[in-house]
């Protein structure tokens, strides 16, 4: 059962959702130590499908091993490195395992990753990717041939609300989810503004689709450069970054900004809560978790 | 003899306009007149997330998205009215065997218009 489902589709509770942590070396022991951190304070955890297009261990494996340690996994599947077969073969093979929170996303180019001579694959893209997802939870193929019975699947996607060209990007949410997308994590956005009009805009158009803006617990200006320079679709305002660079405590402010902006997401119309990726990796994690008001499960 | 010659004709006319790239299942008219295959993610159905800030492309950041160049196209072009509306249709995955075939022939056989029995959309259409 997907607790997930459970809460934004039964309740008026928010969700908190996370990324977990690619694993390369570390073994099971690095699974354990990941979910051990996150599990107290996430509805559910994204295993991700080589972000960024770096190899990792794979996101079937990683959902498997989370859920092993008591996540519930949030399974992505990006379209780079798939074909249609090898997707839909993810989602069945994840359905094995019971595994049912798939979220289906176009994905960065070979060129964004530490491999760029790679071939591309983008057989399907991100929406046809989401509705070959819907077409298997209501028991079949892409190619017709039937599944008895179908996988419970619960869909995911993602949007960039801060990516140009911005008012279109409510009509993807829109096409998202007549794909078949329950749910829209959103990329990381440091544009209060463009957030706000594209949710505004999200819950008018498609009032059913549930929204969670995502934020990063990063340490410096220089993480804040560094998004701003080498991570496709985001920018971060010139005045931030000043604004952290200025301060006598880099670690602090950018902490403050963080939350200001998680805070400002949580209010806006359509957001059913709220998505964060640490890169901090200290105890700032428990710390921002109740300054939102969160309560811990142990 | 059409089936060969229709792709040369065709290809002819369309690669130095729209740089046409064969994919025989052409959906210029709904996308502003801009060829989607030419975007390097061959996405069929809108713009990724990496769209740069200027509006240029995650992939090659010399060159406008063609996504949001269709966008703006579908605005400010005078195409037909249903033209534009088709803007937003979700278009289903290529059938890469019609590669290198001629469109205007699948076009009127209706071939670019089947679409694997299990693609069906949560409205009913196809
Ligand atoms: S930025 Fe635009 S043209 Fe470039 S890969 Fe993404 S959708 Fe295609």
């Amino acid at each position: 059962m997907s607790v997930l489902r459970e809460k934004l589709e039964h309740t008026d509770d928010l969700v908190f959702t996370a990324e977990f942590p690619s694993i390369d070396g570390g073994g099971m022991a690095a699974v354990e130590k990941n979910a051990a951190r996150l599990a107290p304070w996430f509805d559910a955890v994204n295993a991700t499908d080589n972000p960024a297009a770096h190899a990792h261990a794979s996101n079937t494996t990683t959902a498997i091993a989370m859920k092993m340690h008591g996540l519930e996994p949030i399974m992505q599947i990006v379209c780079r490195d798939k074909n249609r077969l090898a997707i839909q073969s993810d989602m069945m093979g994840a359905s094995l395992h019971g595994i049912t929170n798939i979220s289906l996303l176009t994905g960065d180019d070979v060129t964004a990753g530490d491999e760029p001579q790679a071939r591309r694959v983008f057989d399907v893209d991100g929406i046809q990717a989401i509705n070959i997802a819907r077409g298997m939870a209501t028991g079949s193929y892409l190619s017709g041939r039937k599944i008895d019975p179908a996988p419970d699947f619960y869909i995911g996607a993602v949007e960039n609300a801060g990516a140009p060209p911005f008012d279109y990007r409510i009509q993807r949410a829109l096409k998202k989810y007549r794909a078949g997308a329950n749910f829209l994590q959103l990329q990381i956005c440091y544009h209060p503004d463009r957030l706000e009009a594209f949710c505004k805009g999200a819950a008018e158009l498609v009032p059913d689709l549930k929204l969670i803006p995502a934020v990063a617990l990063v340490k410096s200006a220089k993480s804040l450069n560094f998004m701003n320079d080498k991570i496709a679709g985001i920018d971060v305002p010139a005045a931030s970054i000043a604004r952290i660079q200025s301060a006598s405590d880099q670690r602090e402010e950018v902490y403050q900004l963080t939350l200001e902006l998680a805070k400002h997401a949580l209010s806006l119309p359509g957001v059913r809560g709220l998505h964060i990726t640490d890169f901090r990796h200290d105890d700032s994690l428990a710390q921002f978790m109740s300054d939102l008001a969160r309560v811990p499960s142990y | 003899m059409l089936k060969k010659l229709l792709p040369l004709v065709e290809h002819a006319l369309k690669a130095p306009v729209w740089d046409c790239r064969m994919c025989g299942q052409c959906v210029l008219h709904s996308t502003g007149m801009t060829c989607p295959m030419t975007c390097p993610k061959t996405l069929r159905n809108g713009p990724c997330g990496g769209v740069r800030e200027n509006g240029n492309c995650e992939v090659k950041p010399e060159m406008k998205c063609i996504w949001v160049k269709a966008y703006d196209r579908t605005i400010s072009l005078p195409l037909p009215k249903v033209w534009k509306e088709h803007y937003n249709d979700i278009r289903p995955p290529v059938d890469m065997r019609l590669e290198g075939s001629s469109s205007w022939i699948n076009l009127v056989t209706k071939r670019d218009q089947q679409t694997p029995a299990g693609w069906s959309l949560k409205d009913g259409s196809h």
